[in-house]
Parts: C-alpha cells; sequence; structure tokens
C-alpha cells in the first residue's frame, strides 16, 4: 500500500536548539498513529513541522508522494489539506457549531457543505446543537465539535495535538475509542500526540515512542511493551524493573531468581553482565512455588493487587496478582517466572536519567555490594 | 529576523511558500511609533539634567514651595475624601441590599462623565455670592452680603472636594471589583471566627481589598496632579498652572520644562506605587472560588441610611451639577448656539474623531507587533508607549511644543538660506502638534483596549484557520475581524470621548482662531460667564455618559465567578 505520509531524516531546531532530530516514519493511509514521550520531547514540535507551522532544518515531508516540506521550499499550511485539533481546541467563539465546522470548506456548494455538517454531527450524535455556540457546549461536545471541524474538509491526514488531556482520567479512554471508531469509520489517516501511554493504546494502530527529539522505537502497543529496544522505551512504557543478570549461553541467564530459559532479545557473549527487564505480569503469585519472596509494599488496584516484593538478596520485583490473593506487607509469598522473551540490555549502557521529567515513574537507587539495581513502577 | 524569506515553491505549482513568520517591516513600524510617542516625555526628562535659566532660581526662591506644597495637600486631601466616598460606597453596594442599590451600582460612576473644570464652574456659579443658595439665604434671613460666613469654593478646600467628586468613581470602580473577588469564605470565616459584620470589615475585607484600593487612588492621585482648570480657576497655584504661567508669563521655556520634569517625578512616583500595588493584588487572591455574594437585608433604618449615603455623592457629583448646566443651558442657549457654536462643534468633533481613529491603528500597529514578535525589546517599548495617559496634558503639550518647535525653526532658517522661501511653524502651528499631543496621551486608552481585544484570539486560533486553508488575510477578515471589532469600537469611541474633554494640552498647543468646545468653556468661565458657558460644557458632559455606560455595561459581564460567554 501507498503511504499517506512519509517522512526521511526530518530535523527541526527552534530556538538555536535541535527539537527534532533525523526523524524517519512513515503511515499508510487510513493508518491511526501516535507519538509518545514525556514533556519537551519535541513531539509537539513533530507535528507542528508536519501542519506546516515550523519548517524543518533537514529532511522532507511527503503527503501523497508529493514534498511538502524540504529545506529548500515549503507550502504553507493553508494550502497543505492537513488538519489539526488543537490543544486548546481553539474553537472559533464567534461562530456557531455550523459555522466552526463550515469554516475549512469554503468554496464548496451551500447544499454540499450542508449535508456535510449534517453527517459529521450525526456521526457524533449531536444534531441538536447545530446552532449552539461554543459556549454553550460541555467539555467533551466542544472536543467533539473540533474533531469534526477538522475533519469536514476531508484532509489528506488529521492531526491531534492532546486534544484530551483537559479532559478528566475517566472520560478520557472512552472519548479517544469514541474519536478511534469516528476516524476509522471516516477511513481518515490520523496522528496523535500525547504524553499518556494508556491514550496512545486506546487509540493507534502503531506508536512511536519519542525522547530528546529522536523516535527511539515505531511498534504496536504490544511490542512497545513486550520487546523494547531501548531502557528509555522499557521504563516510559508500562511498569517494570531491570534485574541483574549474566548471560549464560544463547537461551539462558542467571539471575538471583535462578537460571532462566528464553529468547534473548540481543546476542551477547557468555559472561556478559547484563540487566533483565521483568514486567509485573512476569511473575506469577504461585502459592506452591518454592522461590519465597517478602512483601514490601502493596498497592489494591480493585481487579488486581500490586505487590512490590523484595527477594533474598535486597532485589525488589513488582507483581501482579488477582485480587483475592490478599497477603499482608512482610509476608514470604510464593512466586514464579513467566517468561520465554527474555528484553536485557548490557550493564555499560547510557544512564537514563530524564525518565522521571513526565511525573508518573518513580526510581529507587539502590547500591548494594557494588550492584546497581533499579525499581521502576508506575502508578 | 532570518527566517523571513518568502520562497517559490515548484512543487506546489509556483505558489509563494513562506516561513511563518510575519515580514519585520510590523518590528520596524511599531518600534517606530513606540520610540515618537516617547519622545515628548524623554524631551521633558531630559532638562532636568539641563543647568537651568535664571528664571529657575527665581522660581525657586518664591512660587516653588507653593506649587510643591498645595499639590501635596490637594493630593493629601483627594485621597482622604475619593478614598473614603469610593469605598464606602464599593462596600455598600457589593455587601448589602437596600432601596435603589442595583440602580446605584452603575450610577455611581456617573460623576466620571464630568471634567472637574466644568464641575468647578459650576459649583462656583451656585455658590457665588451672586449665586442662588447665598440669594436664597439672604431673602430668607434678611441679611445683607457679608453679614454671615459662607465657605468659599474658590480655595484649595474647593478644589479637594471638586476633584473628590469626580475622581471617586476610580476608587469605587477598583475597590468594589476587589470585594467581589474575595471569596465569600473569608468573610463567612471571619464570621464564624466571632467578628461581627463591622470588625470582619475593617480586619478582612478591608486590608483583602488594599492594593486595588491603593491603585484606584494612584490612579485618581494622577488625575489630581494632571488637573489644570480646576486649580487655574480656583487661584490654586500648582506645577500645571505654573508652567502655564512661566511658559506665557515669562517665556521661559527651560523653566516651564524642568517645572514639567518634577511634576514628571511625582507622578513616576504615583506610577511605581501603582504597578506595586498590582503586584500585591496578585497574592491577595486566597482561592479562585467564588460564590455570588449572598447580599444582606438591612434594617429599615440601616437601608434608607445606606440609599443615603450612596445618593450624595450621585447627587452633588451628577444630578445637581447637570441640572444647574440644563437650567442655564435653557436660559442661554438661544443667544449661544449659533454658527460659531456649530463651528466649535465640528470643530470638536472632528479632532476627537482624527484623533480616536490614529490612537486606533497606533494602537493596532503595537499590538500586532507585539502580538507576532514578543520579543522582549517590543513589549518594553510598547509597555512605555501605552504610559502617555499618566504623564498630565500640560506636560505633554510643553513636552510636544519644544521638540517641533525645534524642527519647525530649524527647516524653517534651512529653506531660507537654501531657497529663500520661509516655511514657518509647518508643523508646531498647526493641528498635527495637537493631534501629535492626544496620541501621546490616550495611546494608552486605546493600546489596553485593543490588547484586550487580541488576547481573545488565541494562536492556535490564527493556526487552525490557516490549517482549514484560511490565508493570512483571510485569517484577519474572518477571525480577528468579528472577535476584536467590539473591542476597536470600544477605543474609538473612549479616546473620543477623553479629547473631547481634554483642556490643557489644547489650551496650549492649538493653532490661533482654533477653538473646541472644552477651550471655549474655559473661556467663557474665565471671563465669569458661566451661564453662557453652560450649553458647551453640557454638551461635553453628556458625550462623557458614552464611556460610563460602556464601563458599567463591561463591568456587568465580566463579574469573577460568572461564566463568561467565550
Amino acid at each position: 500500500m501507498r503511504n499517506q505520509l512519509e517522512i526521511t531524516g526530518l530535523s527541526v531546531r527552534l530556538g538555536g536548539k535541535t527539537v527534532v532530530k533525523e526523524i524517519d516514519l512513515a503511515l499508510q493511509s487510513g493508518e491511526l498513529a501516535c507519538l509518545v514521550g514525556p514533556s519537551g520531547c519535541g513531539k509537539t514540535t513533530l507535528l507542528r513541522t508536519i501542519a506546516g507551522f515550523e519548517q524543518p532544518d533537514s529532511g522532507a515531508i511527503r503527503l501523497h508522494g508529493a514534498a511538502i516540506a524540504t529545506t529548500q521550499d515549503s507550502t504553507p499550511p493553508e494550502k497543505r489539506g492537513i488538519g489539526m485539533v488543537f490543544q486548546d481546541l481553539a474553537l472559533f467563539p464567534h461562530l456557531t457549531v455550523a459555522g466552526n465546522i463550515a469554516f475549512g470548506m469554503r468554496g464548496q456548494p451551500r447544499p454540499a457543505i450542508n449535508q456535510r455538517i449534517g453527517e459529521l454531527l450525526e456521526l457524533v450524535d449531536m444534531s441538536s446543537l447545530r446552532r449552539c455556540y461554543p459556549h454553550q457546549l460541555s467539555g467533551g461536545q466542544q472536543q467533539r465539535i473540533a474533531l469534526i471541524r477538522a475533519m469536514a474538509p476531508r484532509p489528506a491526514l488529521l492531526l491531534l495535538d492532546e486534544p484530551f488531556s483537559s479532559q478528566d482520567m475517566e472520560r478520557r479512554e472512552q472519548l479517544v475509542q469514541e474519536v478511534r471508531n469516528i476516524l476509522n469509520k471516516d477511513k481518515i489517516t490520523a496522528m496523535l500526540v500525547t504524553h499518556d501511554q494508556h491514550e496512545a493504546f486506546a487509540f493507534a494502530d502503531n506508536i512511536g515512542v519519542m525522547n530528546k527529539g529522536r523516535l527511539l522505537q515505531w511498534d504496536s502497543a504490544f511490542d512497545l511493551y513486550h520487546r523494547p529496544q531501548s531502557r528509555f522505551v522499557a521504563d516510559f512504557i508500562g511498569q517494570g524493573v531491570l534485574v541483574d543478570a549474566r548471560v549464560v549461553n544463547e537461551q539462558t541467564l542467571q539471575t538471583e531468581l535462578g537460571e532462566i530459559s528464553g529468547e534473548l532479545s540481543r546476542r551477547l557473549p557468555p559472561g556478559s553482565e547484563v540487566e533483565l527487564l521483568i514486567r509485573p505480569d512476569d511473575i506469577i503469585h504461585d502459592d506452591q512455588s518454592p522461590v519465597r519472596a517478602r512483601v514490601v509494599n502493596r498497592l489494591f488496584r480493585g481487579a488486581s493487587h500490586l505487590y512490590t516484593l523484595q527477594l533474598n538478596n535486597e532485589t525488589r520485583v513488582l507483581c501482579l496478582a488477582p485480587s483475592h490473593h490478599n497477603h499482608q506487607i512482610g509476608e514470604r509469598i510464593g512466586i514464579r517466572l513467566n517468561l520465554d522473551h527474555l528484553v536485557i540490555f548490557p550493564q555499560e549502557e547510557e544512564e537514563l536519567s530524564q525518565t522521571t521529567k513526565n511525573g508518573q515513574t518513580i526510581r529507587v537507587d539502590e547500591r548494594v555490594n557494588g550492584y546497581n539495581r533499579r525499581l521502576i513502577g508506575k502508578s | 529576523m532570518s527566517h523571513l524569506t518568502f520562497r517559490n515553491s515548484p512543487a506546489t505549482g509556483g505558489s509563494p511558500a513562506f516561513h511563518l513568520r510575519w515580514p519585520s517591516p510590523w518590528t520596524t513600524a511599531a518600534t517606530l511609533t513606540a520610540l515618537l510617542v516617547m519622545t515628548p516625555i524623554l524631551t521633558v526628562l531630559g532638562y532636568l539634567f539641563h543647568p537651568g535659566s535664571g528664571t529657575w532660581q527665581h522660581l525657586a526662591d518664591t512660587v516653588l514651595g507653593d506649587y510643591i506644597r498645595n499639590s501635596l495637600l490637594l493630593m493629601a486631601g483627594v485621597a482622604v475624601g475619593a478614598g473614603s466616598i469610593g469605598i464606602t460606597t464599593a462596600w455598600l453596594t457589593s455587601m448589602y441590599r437596600f432601596p435603589g442599590c442595583r440602580l446605584f451600582i452603575w450610577a455611581l460612576l456617573l460623576p466620571l462623565a464630568f471634567p472637574a473644570y466644568i464641575l468647578a464652574y459650576t459649583y462656583t456659579g451656585m455658590l457665588e455670592p451672586a449665586g442662588p443658595l447665598q440669594g436664597w439665604i439672604r431673602s430668607a434671613f434678611g441679611l445683607g452680603y457679608g453679614d454671615y460666613w459662607f465657605p468659599e469654593i474658590r480655595s484649595i478646600g474647593g478644589a479637594i472636594v471638586v476633584l473628590s467628586l469626580v475622581l471617586y468613581p476610580y476608587v469605587y470602580l477598583l475597590a468594589r471589583a476587589a470585594f467581589l473577588e474575595q471569596s465569600v469564605c473569608a468573610l463567612e470565616a471571619s464570621r464564624l471566627l466571632g467578628c461581627g459584620p463591622w470588625r470582619s470589615f475593617f480586619s478582612v475585607a478591608l486590608p483583602l481589598a488594599r492594593p486595588a484600593i491603593v491603585v484606584g487612588l494612584s490612579l485618581a492621585l494622577m488625575e489630581t496632579l494632571a488637573d489644570f482648570g480646576t486649580v487655574d480657576y480656583f487661584g490654586v497655584s500648582t506645577f500645571t498652572t505654573g508652567i502655564f504661567r512661566t511658559w506665557y508669563g515669562l517665556y521661559d521655556e527651560v523653566a516651564a520644562a524642568q517645572l514639567a520634569a518634577l511634576l514628571m517625578l511625582f507622578v513616576f512616583s504615583l506610577i511605581l506605587l501603582e504597578r506595586w500595588s498590582r503586584r500585591q493584588a496578585r497574592f491577595h487572591h486566597a482561592t479562585n472560588r467564588y460564590r455570588p455574594l449572598p447580599e444582606q437585608r438591612l434594617g429599615r433604618l440601616g437601608a434608607w441610611s445606606a440609599t443615603t449615603v450612596c445618593l450624595l455623592p450621585l447627587l452633588f457629583g451628577f444630578l445637581l451639577p447637570v441640572a444647574q448646566l440644563g437650567l442655564w443651558a435653557i436660559q442661554t442657549w438661544e443667544q449661544m448656539v449659533d454658527a460659531s457654536f456649530y463651528t466649535l462643534a465640528v470643530n470638536s468633533f472632528t479632532l476627537a474623531g482624527i484623533a480616536a481613529v490614529t490612537a486606533l491603528f497606533a494602537a493596532l500597529l503595537l499590538g500586532y507587533g507585539k502580538r507576532l514578535h514578543p520579543t522582549r525589546w517590543l513589549r518594553g517599548l510598547v509597555r512605555i508607549a501605552g504610559m502617555g495617559y499618566a504623564i498630565p496634558g500640560m506636560v505633554i503639550a510643553i513636552g510636544v511644543l519644544i521638540p517641533f518647535g525645534w524642527l519647525d525653526n530649524t527647516l524653517d532658517s534651512w529653506m531660507r538660506d537654501r531657497f529663500g522661501v520661509s516655511t514657518g511653524l509647518l508643523l508646531s502651528g498647526t493641528l498635527f502638534i495637537l493631534l501629535f499631543a492626544y496620541l501621546v496621551r490616550f495611546l494608552t486608552v486605546s493600546l489596553q483596549t485593543v490588547e484586550a481585544g487580541l488576547s481573545r484570539v488565541k494562536p492556535s486560533m490564527d493556526e487552525a484557520a490557516w490549517s482549514m486553508g484560511q490565508s493570512r488575510l483571510g485569517t484577519v477578515r474572518r477571525v480577528h475581524l468579528p472577535l476584536i471589532r467590539g473591542s476597536l469600537l470600544t477605543a474609538l469611541l473612549i479616546v473620543f470621548v477623553d479629547v473631547l474633554k481634554e483642556l490643557p494640552a489644547t489650551l496650549v498647543l492649538r493653532p490661533f482662531n482654533f477653538n473646541t468646545l472644552a477651550v471655549r468653556t474655559y473661556e467663557l468661565a474665565s471671563d465669569e460667564r458661566l451661564a453662557d458657558a453652560s450649553t458647551a460644557a453640557l454638551t461635553i458632559v453628556l458625550v462623557g455618559i458614552i464611556p460610563v455606560i460602556l464601563l458599567s455595561v463591561t463591568i456587568a459581564h465580566s463579574r469573577p465567578g460568572h461564566a463568561k460567554p467565550a
């Protein structure tokens, strides 16, 4: 299938700083994609460059195969045919709902405009509010109007710049799925920018994780979680712990939890010191298991318990157990590992200091016996 | 501004594609405008470092002490007078229910429509020995002139009363806004902690509103310092009358400019006080949650006392003087309203109209310049260019005359040397210089209004319009204009009315044989033809009501805690 959007080697400088660095990505027609990353990672700048509000310093952006931005020239935003939903929605307060939706369809015959407005309002179930002004609508309604306003001229690509960030957490996931369904129904290619991974999971077919201007990984939500290619992605997506390990052979690691066998994420010579990513769902609570760990913290989450467990030698891991397995702090419980794909990172890899920026990551650095163990948890 | 190049784009069929910063002419034009507006202020301040003429020593030995003493006395008096009226009425109208309280909320602003000098003339006419009140006293008690004591209105005390009556609305406005913004919780907490309503007022509400009250007072005091008409008529020597006399009596521009510079120092200290208080006011917001204030009902006696207290400033600051002016106008308008009166009106309205349009364009230039290039440089310039309103009209007149007079003389002598032609006073002898002075003084007003309007157009709205295929011009036409149209109209109206009321700068800078309503009122009053002055005066006051109405509408729409249409 032909690529709807194609970005090659794109870098953008803003105020003397390179905020987007050599990005390559492609979106197929009808694909819903998402960029996630901590604030300041360059994801919004990338989006604004695609829209035409910022200019590339190297690389090119192609839409339908035609270059819309290169270092030599750049199509102005009003000629790109790209729609955008803004973080503050940017609805025009002096126009009605219908007026806002019709804004981008100038030049089309009246009946066609009216029909499109009716069709879109029906899509979001707001037909009765055609003559309302933006300030008369609720936050969620304003959001939907902003969305269909951007969809109205049938843009070749729709960009969404954190439009859900003003909504409360509970409404957000539901709204994101609604938007996903609406876009799917209209077969629109779209890219969402957010710092919230749950929003990204709910919205996108493919997700790009950005940090410090670079696109670290472009993958499905499943692969980002289970096959992160860098420590940053491992840390940013989901929860987990890095545990010290040593490569025994091509399929086996020696850890404080014993020997673990499985497919290693990268090939390293036997004897290499590595760190192994263990997700909370990799550790299964099993009363029969001979391996025991002490409960040091617990978090009740309704359907499940998130336990922080301490192994015999200070290493801490997270364990997601069914809710009815109710254990007290200090108790020793049986666990076993359920890992077939082993995500490992060499010990000497660069430090991940930026991960706490998004406010969701708690990391405790403990130095015991010269080993550096990390507990990465997201609550 | 290296990103301002237009580039041709072969890929999209040669349509111009450009970087999204607007061309730098904006910055240049905005910078030039700002610098031009700052010229008079800088000129006057420059004279602080002038070695001075012999006249200065003479002034310092004789009248300078009077100027300073009188100015300080006036300021103290107006602070007490306008402060107490403003705070009391603001507290009553925001906290209590009493007969007429809805009406008073906006009616208390009406004295703003009066220029102080017109109120001064009116009261002089009413209270002088030959006036209606003293005439009634004499006939009622069978007394002769000089048999009884009667306060002299043409005194510093009279000036304080007149200025307080006209300027209390500044304090009222800001104090009321502050009382309404206070969280009810603070007051309720104070009541629960055992303070009665009176103690709550003095120990909670008043301290919380103090920064806002100080802002209102400093505005009123700036106007007090700027006043020329009242103190001139009442024979109170202050800086403004001193500047006028030094300029026209002693023909000493250096001494006049130095007096003006000294007055500016007074004004600057008030500006600093105002700025500082505004910063304080921000910290006094304890919560962001508002509730409509539960208005307390008063007992019968309390209610009628509240009504009386609110009625008094309205009565003496607006109703009585308007009635008196109306009475005089009925008696005299047949002689006064003739061809020359129409000329006056046309002169005034044309001048005010041109000034309003000029100020609006300058404000748009600066406002858009700042919006498109919010650099530190431009923000600073716009801020200084917007200070003119604090500078007394008399000072601006001097600050405009000196540089333009020099320019005219230089040009004239050059033209005579070169071509044998005398250009005369090309700029300073014409309306140009007067319009320029208006621009300097009233740009503040239009700039604030335009900036408030532009702040409603969020940058993302521009981008939304572009992403939906609108060009720059289309965005201005279809998004900006509908959103800021109201603000533009308001800016035009307020400057129009302000120019109409302006006296000192007009008096000094008008071309020969060019008269306006304000100047004519001043001239007739100076000739003790108070009744004859009434038609022109009443016209000014009635036009002055327009911004008061605008103001009260704006306030009604912008009360904190009420849902505001976006």
